[in-house]
C-alpha cells in the first residue's frame, strides 16, 4: 500500500527535495558573501539563457542519460551498479580503438561501430563482477567499485605505454581520423537550414540516448525480459517460484547495464575530444547513480533529472566565471547537496509528506 | 461498550481498560471506538478475522502504534505507551508469533537481554536463575537455564519469551497466535501454564483464530470485526458456531460438503525423496508416498517438519535426490531441466506455502500476478520479446472474476489486497491451467473465514474434476475436512499414512508429537 499517491512520489517528493537543496546550497552562498539569487540567475541564464549554453547543457544531459539508465536497469533487479564510471571509461576504450582502427569514410558508418564497441566493451567490463555476484556471491557493491579502480588503471597504461603516439607529451591517444567526426548539433541544424551555436559539442549522440529512453523504457514494461528483470528485483524467491534463474537476470540486467554507461563516451570520446583522454568520463558515472534514483530508474524521469543535473554542471561552469568568489570546489558543494537530498535523503522528504497526506486525508473522511 | 463492566468484580480496578481507542492508516480504519476491560485474573480472548484489527490493537497496547484517540488504563491508572520500554514499564509483555530470541544465546542470557539493570552480567544473571528455579515449580514452566536456544524445541522457547516476561515483572501477559507452531500436547500444557498464570491474579490476554482454543482456555472472549469490537462475552455462555457467526457476521459453513472420493491413476510418485539444505542438514529423508487422480493426500505435521522442502523438492525449487515420477514418467530432481519452469510444463500446479515470499510480487499488480510462472506461455507473447499486455489484462480480469478477487480491479498492487483475496489471486492462476498434479501449502492461512469456506470448496472442484491433490496443513481441522488420505511427518519422515475415515484428531496428534500408533 502506497501512502501517497504517484503523483506525489514521482514530482511533489523530488521538487521538495531539490528545493531543500537549493536553499542549504543558497545559505552557503550567502555565507561567502555573494547574493544567492543572482546566482541562480547565473546558473539558469548560462545553462539554458543561449543556444550556446543549451547546447552545453545538452551535451552533458546525454553523458546522464547514458549512466543514469545504466543504474536505472540493475536497480530494477535489485543490482547497485556503482561501476558506471569504470564501464564507461571501458566504452571509450573501445569506441576510440574502433574509430581509430579504420580510416572511416563517413560518420553513418563510424558511429554505429563505435557505439556497438562501447557497448561491448562496457558490458564486457559489467560481466565480470555480474558472474561473481550471480555465481560466487560476491557484493556487486565492493566489485564495480573496485573495477572502477582498475578500469582506470587500464586506461592509464594503455594512454602512456601503448596508444600515446611517439613524441608526444601528453597521455592521450592520436586524434580519431575525420571520416569518424560525429555531426555536432551546429552541423545538423544547419542541414535544415536553422543556425545554431557552432561551439558546444552537443552532437548526434543526444539523439541516441533519446532512443535508448524508449528502448530501456519498452525494456523493462514491455519484453518478457524486463518482467523478468522486475519480478526479480522485487522478490528473488517469488522470481525463482516463477522458474526465472537469477543467474540469468543478474547476468543480462548487468550487461545493459555496463553497455548502457559505455555509450556514454561515445558522447564524450567519439563525439566530442575525437581522440581517447585520460578523464573522458568526467565523473558522469557516480552522477547516473544520482540521476536513476532522482528519476525513480523510470527512463522519462531519468531524462528529467540528466537535464537538471546537465543545467547544474553547465550554469556551475558559468557561476565559476562570472563570480569570482564561488569557486569550483563550491559548485562541487551545491552539486553533492543536491546528490544528498535528491538521493540519499529522499526519506528525509517522504516520511512528512506522507503523513501531510494521512493528515489531509482524515480530515476530509 | 455494553459488556464493559462484564468481567470486573465489584471493588477491584481492571488490570487493563481501554476507552475509545481509534487508529487510522490512511483511509483504512484498523481500529475504531475499541473500549475493553479485564480483570486481573482473566483469561480473555480476542477472535476475528485476518484484518479485523486484533494486532493493531495489540501493538498499540504494546507501544509500537500510537493510537489516534482514546486512552489506556493500567491497573486504573491512565498510562501513555509511547514505545515498547512503556509497555513494560506498565507490566505488559508479550510473546510475538515468530519468537524473538537469540538462537545462539543460552535460556538465562536471553531472558536477561534488555534487562541486565547494570554493567555487569553476573548479577542479573544470578537473579534470573533463581527467578527461573521459582517459576518452573510455580508454573510448570521448566526450562533448562543454560540450554541453547537452538537446540530447544518450539514449545520450550515459547516458555522462554513468556518467562522473557515474567522476569520483567510482567502482570498482563499478550499472546499472539501462541499455539500456530505448537503440537496438540505443547498446546495443552501452554494452556495448563496460563491457567496457573491465571490464578496467581496475572491478567493474560490470548489473540487467536482458532475458536476451540478459545472455548478451552479463556474465562471471557471479544470478538472484532473491521476494526471494531463487536461483542465481549463470559466464554461458558458461546459457542464455536456463535462466535464464528459473530465474526463474519453471518453464518458461516465450518465443514466441507465433499462426496467419496473416486481415485484413478498414479500422477505423483515420490520414492525415497531426500533434500539436504545449505547447512547439510537432511530436512527431508526418504519419503515416498502416492497421489491419484481425483483424490486429496493430506500431508500433516507441526510446522517445520519437513512439508515446506517436499513441496518444494516436488515443485522443482530445491535440488533433491532419490525419485519422483510424475504420470509414471521420472523427473530430474536437480541440475539443468530442475527448476520450476519445466515442472509446469508437466503439468504441476504449485500453490506455495508463503504467498508473500514465493506466489506473489507484492509490488506487482494483479495482472502482472496472474501470470507469474506463465509468463511465457505463448497466448501471452507478442514476437519473442514482448508480452501481450492486452490479453494477459482481459485474461486476468476473467480468471480474478471466476474467483471473485475484490476487489476485481488488475491494476491493483497485490500488497493493497487483503490476505483472503491474495491467496485467491494465487488460487485463480494455478486452479485455472488445468493442471494433473495440484500441490499446495497451507491454503488457508491468514485467510478470514469467509473466504476458507469457498478456497476448500474449489480444491474439492479440482479434485472431482480428476487432479491429484497434494494438500499439506498445519491445521489438523482443515486436512481431516479435505483430505481423502492422509500422511503425517514428523522430522523429515513421513511417521504414518492413514485412510481419513480410520483416523481422528487425537492419533493424528499422537503421530505429529512424534509418537508412532500401533499397526499402520
Amino acid at each position: 500500500m502506497t501512502a501517497i499517491p504517484r503523483w506525489a512520489d514521482v514530482i511533489l517528493v523530488p521538487l521538495l527535495s531539490l528545493l531543500l537543496a537549493f536553499l542549504l546550497s543558497g545559505l552557503v552562498v550567502l555565507w561567502i558573501g555573494e547574493n544567492p539569487l543572482t546566482a541562480l540567475f547565473i546558473i539558469v541564464k548560462g545553462s539554458v539563457g543561449s543556444p550556446y549554453g543549451w547546447g552545453y547543457t545538452l551535451y552533458y544531459t546525454t553523458n546522464f542519460v547514458f549512466t543514469g539508465l545504466a543504474v536505472a536497469v540493475a536497480f530494477h533487479a535489485k543490482m547497485f551498479n556503482i561501476g558506471g564510471e569504470g564501464q564507461a571509461t571501458l566504452g571509450g576504450l573501445g569506441a576510440a580503438l574502433v574509430c581509430l582502427a579504420v580510416e572511416w569514410p563517413h560518420w553513418l558508418l563510424a558511429f554505429p561501430a563505435a557505439v556497438i564497441a562501447a557497448a561491448l566493451f562496457g558490458a564486457a567490463w559489467a560481466a565480470v563482477p555480474a558472474y561473481l555476484q550471480a555465481r560466487r556471491g560476491s557484493h556487486i557493491v565492493i566489485t564495480t567499485i573496485m573495477f572502477n579502480f582498475i578500469a582506470f588503471a587500464l586506461l592509464v597504461y594503455l594512454l602512456v605505454h601503448v596508444m600515446k603516439p611517439p613524441g608526444q607529451m601528453a597521455p592521450e591517444s592520436r586524434p580519431f581520423p575525420p571520416g569518424a567526426h560525429l555531426p555536432t548539433a551546429h552541423e545538423m541544424l544547419a542541414w535544415i537550414g536553422i543556425p545554431f551555436s557552432k561551439s558546444p559539442p552537443l552532437n548526434v549522440s543526444f539523439l541516441l540516448a533519446l532512443v535508448a529512453c524508449v528502448l530501456v523504457w519498452l525494456l523493462i514494461w514491455r519484453t518478457r525480459l524486463g518482467y523478468e528483470i522486475r519480478a526479480f528485483g522485487h522478490s528473488e524467491t517469488a522470481a525463482v517460484y516463477a522458474g526465472i534463474s537469477p543467474v540469468r537476470i543478474i547476468m543480462l540486467s548487468m550487461l545493459i547495464s555496463g553497455g548502457l554507461a559505455g555509450l556514454m563516451a561515445v558522447n564524450t570520446v567519439a563525439g566530442e575530444a575525437e581522440r581517447l583522454l585520460i578523464d573522458s568520463v568526467q565523473g558522469a558515472g557516480f552522477v547516473g547513480i544520482a540521476v536513476a534514483l532522482m528519476g525513480r530508474s523510470h527512463p522519462i524521469g531519468v531524462l528529467c533529472a540528466a537535464f537538471l543535473f546537465g543545467i547544474l554542471y553547465q550554469g556551475g561552469a558559468e557561476l565559476e566565471f562570472e563570480m569570482p568568489a564561488v569557486n569550483r570546489e563550491m559548485i562541487v558543494v551545491i552539486q553533492a547537496l543536491v546528490i544528498l537530498f535528491a538521493g540519499a535523503l529522499d526519506n528525509m522528504v517522504r516520511l512528512p509528506v506522507e503523513r501531510l497526506f494521512a493528515m489531509v486525508r482524515r480530515e476530509a473522511s | 461498550m455494553e459488556n464493559a463492566a462484564l468481567a470486573r468484580p465489584s471493588g477491584v480496578a481492571p488490570a487493563i481498560e481501554l476507552r475509545g481507542i481509534c487508529k487510522s492508516f490512511g483511509p483504512v480504519r484498523a481500529n475504531h471506538d475499541i473500549s475493553l476491560s479485564i480483570a486481573p485474573g482473566t483469561v480473555h480472548g480476542i477472535v476475528g478475522e485476518n484484518g479485523a484489527g486484533k494486532s493493531t490493537l495489540m501493538s498499540i497496547l504494546y507501544g509500537f502504534y500510537r493510537a489516534d484517540a482514546g486512552e489506556i488504563r493500567i491497573h486504573g491508572q491512565r498510562t501513555a505507551i509511547p514505545n515498547s520500554q512503556a509497555a513494560i514499564r506498565a507490566g505488559i509483555g508479550m510473546v510475538h508469533q515468530h519468537f524473538m530470541l537469540v538462537h545462539n544465546f543460552t535460556v538465562l542470557e536471553n531472558v536477561v537481554l534488555g534487562a541486565e539493570d547494570g554493567p555487569l552480567l553476573a548479577p542479573a544473571l544470578a537473579n534470573a536463575r533463581s527467578l527461573l528455579t521459582r517459576l518452573s515449580e510455580e508454573y510448570e514452566l521448566s526450562v533448562d537455564p543454560d540450554a541453547i536456544i537452538e537446540n530447544l524445541s518450539v514449545g520450550h522457547q515459547q516458555r522462554v519469551e513468556i518467562l522473557k516476561a515474567l522476569f520483567r515483572q510482567a502482570d498482563i501477559l499478550i499472546l499472539d497466535e501462541p499455539t500456530g507452531v505448537l503440537t496438540p500436547a505443547e498446546a495443552k500444557h501452554l494452556f495448563r501454564i496460563l491457567r496457573n498464570l491465571r490464578d496467581e491474579g496475572k491478567c493474560i490476554i490470548l489473540i487467536t483464530h482458532k475458536l476451540q482454543e478459545i472455548l478451552q482456555v479463556t474465562d471471557t472472549v471479544s470478538v472484532m470485526r473491521q476494526g471494531e469490537m463487536t461483542a465481549t462475552v463470559k466464554t461458558k455462555d458461546t459457542s464455536a458456531d456463535k462466535l464464528a457467526q459473530m465474526m463474519v457476521g453471518r453464518k458461516v459453513l465450518l465443514r466441507v460438503d465433499k462426496t467419496q472420493s473416486n481415485p484413478g491413476d498414479i500422477v505423483l510418485e515420490t520414492r525415497k525423496l531426500c533434500v539436504i539444505d545449505a547447512h547439510d542438514v537432511p530436512r527431508l529423508k526418504n519419503v515416498s508416498l502416492s497421489v491419484r487422480r481425483g483424490e486429496i493426500l493430506g500431508i500433516a505435521g507441526v510446522a517445520g517438519n519437513g512439508q515446506t522442502e517436499l513441496l518444494a523438492a516436488i515443485g522443482g525449487m530445491t535440488p533433491a535426490s532419490g525419485e519422483i515420477h510424475i504420470k509414471g514418467q521420472k523427473i530430474r530432481l536437480s541440475g539443468s531441466g530442475a527448476d520450476p519452469r519445466v515442472r509446469r510444463q508437466l503439468g504441476i500446479a504449485h500453490v506455495p506455502e508463503d504467498r508473500h515470499r514465493h506466489a506473489l510480487v507484492m509490488e506487482f499488480h494483479a495482472w502482472e500476478n496472474m501470470v507469474l510462472g506463465y509468463h511465457n506461455h505463448r497466448s501471452f507473447r507478442r514476437g519473442s520479446w514482448f508480452m501481450n499486455t492486452f490479453v494477459i489484462r482481459t485474461d486476468s480480469m476473467e480468471r480474478m472474476r471466476s474467483f471473485d478477487v475484490r476487489p476485481l480491479l488488475p491494476e491493483t498492487i497485490a500488497r493493497s489486497f487483503s490476505g483472503g483475496n491474495q491467496q485467491k489471486i494465487v488460487l485463480a492462476r494455478e486452479f485455472s491451467r488445468s493442471p494433473d498434479l495440484l500441490i499446495v501449502g497451507q491454503p488457508t492461512r491468514g485467510v478470514d473465514i469467509g473466504a476458507i469456506e469457498f478456497i476448500h470448496q474449489r480444491i474439492v472442484d479440482l479434485r472431482d474434476a480428476g487432479v491429484a491433490v497434494l494438500l499439506v496443513s498445519v491445521e489438523l481441522d482443515e486436512i481431516l475436512s479435505l483430505a481423502d488420505r492422509v500422511a503425517v511427518m514428523f522430522d523429515g519422515s513421513i511417521i504414518g499414512e492413514r485412510d481419513i475415515k480410520d483416523t481422528d484428531e487425537n492419533e493424528l496428534g499422537l503421530l505429529m508429537a512424534g509418537i508412532a500408533g500401533g499397526p499402520a
